[in-house]
């Protein structure tokens, strides 16, 4: 609840105009979720918003429930409380506005299928029931394996690629879907230089073109270069908001506690502090 | 043998044709089902749906008998198989969500607890000695003799229903298997699915009962796909192999049933589909043990011949026979042991190509310790150009690249 007048909710406190037409403007606002996995609560009363058209990185130590918070608020998990609104609509009637992008390890990647099926995949809700990809959608998929640095590669089996390889395939799915949020849990885990930087590439391009895009992110190094707003949490919402208000020393640990070692606070809220 | 032949070509009367013909689209649906089931890592599942199938059978059968006169109506026992089949189902559904028991100890306490309540009311009715139950242990083993003709229709229309809806929905079954959690957040409806895909598969239980016995249906489900898995990587190409490996064996298991009237028809069926899988096994060019053999044998030329050359580059004797024979026949290497001219340059390019796979090592050790042929194919054919391209870099960092501008600490 900290920071909330810097995060997208501002909105709802700054404009004078109706709520309802306030609320249509936020791409993805969560309220009072809570989760719990065998009656112990993995997140607690977080609500949040998302602003619009940023990349926004949401942090935490592990076990804070950052992918847990994605999973439930999309509904993929139950949960015990809180709901999720897209544009101002429930979230179960806006899926197709939304792209995700799951853990690349919660996939058996020996599945019979080539790296341009899995992309195909992120088209089949506008291919439809009963009918099969034609050239067009193959076309489409071709050009989402382009824009990772992925085309060469779009017919081999998905066992064989790398895990940054099959990480951008997971992405290249993502953008087939053409949503207008994009929510990606973990997308830099495991992945080489090269990919990091292919991917951090599309997620600008994403934000450029107007998306709402919401990562999972481990590595507290990076997020002052590639994000521009952060969510931080643990277990509870700490602060959300820009990275040069909200990227401190003091929010940091207060979600990282004793965790994070105080040189390394130090190293990373230098530049706020300057 | 001339019987078998004579059923093998549909020549056998009209009956036997009917029931080949049965046998072989009930494998060609339960192929098909099967490479779902498979690949969504519910095998065992389809062993408590077939077990569970036997209470309900035997109580159709009493109900019918008592009542109505006629127990061996087969919609009737069919229809009593489904719905104990689908209480099972339910059952083992139930205990995974309302208890932490995982679901194979669910499905080994339905099971049985619903074979046994089966067996006990089977001989409950052997003791009733009522006319037609000698039909019933048919439905153990299978038994396609004495099949009428009414019935090899049913079984071969409703088997071609569960393949066209099977086909139809192949794609949301893909995705349900392949990435469950993207699916639900596509918006389609998981629970529904998976609800979909069991009741296909309770389907194909119930109708494959009377040929190939609540005991071995499984087989037919399981096999099929389970062989064709050895031939293709694509799911498309995957559901159309499984079926056609359920058809032909069961097609040819009822064919010998025909012939042998004794054997249980299931029996045989299993026999010839295991033999499908035996073959695809062996012979596949793409997952069989030959083809893995044969891929070894290659893969450790290569290494031969890479270390070779790389012997070459670095000034190194070159001591083992079977390197030496190798670079020989490739024509880098002379008679007299000494590097030819295509050996120097070809030792040069593949020195390089290792340099660039020893840097990828030395930089993303988690990456590359999950790649298969890192250091035994060029570097460019398994990895993405852009990564190649920061390790070329890397090596010779004189070299300044346009539009290549690496931001701090990212690289």
């Amino acid at each position: 609840m900290h920071d909330r007048s810097s995060s997208g909710l501002h909105l709802l406190h700054d404009t004078n105009t109706s709520k309802a037409v306030s609320s249509q403007d936020l791409p993805f606002t969560v309220q009072g979720m809570t989760v719990a996995y065998h009656h112990k609560p993995v997140l607690w009363g977080v609500s949040y918003s998302a602003p619009k058209g940023c990349l926004t990185a949401i942090i935490g130590p592990n076990g804070a429930g950052k992918s847990t918070f994605l999973k439930a608020a999309l509904g993929l998990i139950p949960k015990l409380s809180g709901d999720t609104k897209v544009f101002g609509a429930p979230i179960e009637k806006s899926l197709k506005r939304i792209a995700y992008v799951p853990q690349r390890s919660a996939v058996d990647w020996d599945f019979p299928a080539t790296a341009i099926d899995v992309v195909l995949m992120g088209l089949y809700g506008q291919i439809g029931w009963f009918r099969w990809p034609s050239r067009k959608h193959r076309q489409k998929a071709m050009d989402c394996l382009k824009s990772v640095g992925m085309q060469d590669f779009a017919n081999r089996q998905i066992g064989q690629l790398s895990g940054g390889q099959q990480q951008r395939v997971f992405l290249a799915r993502a953008l087939a879907q053409n949503s207008e949020v994009y929510l990606m849990d973990e997308p830099f885990a495991g992945v080489d230089a090269a990919t990091e930087k292919a991917i951090v590439a599309v997620l600008r391009q994403l934000v450029a073109d107007g998306k709402t895009v919401l990562v999972v992110h481990h590595d507290l190094e990076t997020v002052r270069d590639y994000y521009s707003h952060i969510l931080l949490l643990n277990g509870q919402h700490v602060a959300d908001g820009p990275v040069e208000t909200t990227f401190t020393a003091e929010n940091l640990q207060k979600a990282y506690g004793g965790r994070l070692a105080s040189t390394q606070l130090d190293g990373l809220s230098e530049a706020s502090n300057a | 043998m001339e019987q078998f032949f004579a059923a093998l070509t549909l020549s056998a009367g009209y009956n036997t044709a009917l029931v080949c013909i049965g046998a072989a689209l009930l494998g060609a649906a339960s192929g098909a089902i099967g490479v779902f089931v498979l690949l969504r890592k519910r095998t065992l599942i389809s062993d408590a749906v077939s077990h569970a199938t036997l209470p309900g059978v035997a109580l159709a059968f009493i109900i019918a008998q008592v009542y109505f006169d006629s127990g061996r109506s087969l919609p009737v026992l069919l229809f009593g198989a489904a719905l104990s089949a689908g209480i099972g189902v339910l059952a083992v559904d139930w205990i995974k969500t309302h208890t932490r028991l995982t679901e194979d100890a669910a499905i080994g306490t339905v099971l049985s607890t619903f074979f046994a309540v089966g067996m006990v009311l089977l001989t409950i009715i052997q003791s009733m000695s009522i006319a037609g139950q000698a039909g019933l242990e048919g439905f153990l083993l299978g038994a396609t003799s004495g099949m009428l003709k009414s019935e090899a229709l049913t079984i071969s229309v409703a088997a071609a229903l569960v393949g066209l809806a099977v086909v139809l929905r192949m794609k949301e079954f893909s995705l349900l298997c392949f990435d469950e959690s993207f699916a639900a957040a596509c918006g389609y409806n998981v629970r529904w699915l998976d609800r979909t895909l069991l009741l296909l598969l309770l389907g194909i239980v119930v109708i494959g009962l009377k040929t190939v016995g609540l005991v071995l249906i499984i087989a037919l489900a399981i096999i099929p796909p389970v062989a064709a898995r050895f031939w293709t990587d694509r799911v498309p190409v995957l559901v159309a192999i499984a079926a056609g490996i359920g058809a032909s064996g069961s097609y040819i298991g009822a064919a010998l049933s025909a012939s042998a009237p004794n054997m249980p028809t299931g029996g045989l069926i299993v026999l010839v589909l295991f033999s499908f899988f035996v073959v695809s096994l062996l012979i596949s060019p793409v997952r069989g043990i030959l083809a893995a053999a044969l891929k070894h044998y290659r893969f450790q030329r290569i290494v031969h011949l890479r270390q070779g050359l790389l012997a070459i580059a670095h000034d190194e004797p070159v001591l083992e026979p079977l390197t030496r024979s190798i670079l020989r026949r490739g024509g880098f290497m002379g008679g007299d042991g000494q590097p030819t001219v295509k050996g120097q340059s070809e030792a040069r390019l593949i020195e390089r190509d290792q340099k660039l796979w020893n840097l990828y090592r030395e930089m993303h050790p988690e990456e590359s310790h999950a790649l298969a042929d890192w250091s035994l194919k060029p570097i460019g054919e398994v990895l993405p150009a852009d990564t190649v391209r920061v390790l070329e870099q890397e090596l010779s960092p004189h070299v300044v690249r346009g539009g290549e501008t690496s931001r701090g600490g990212a690289v």
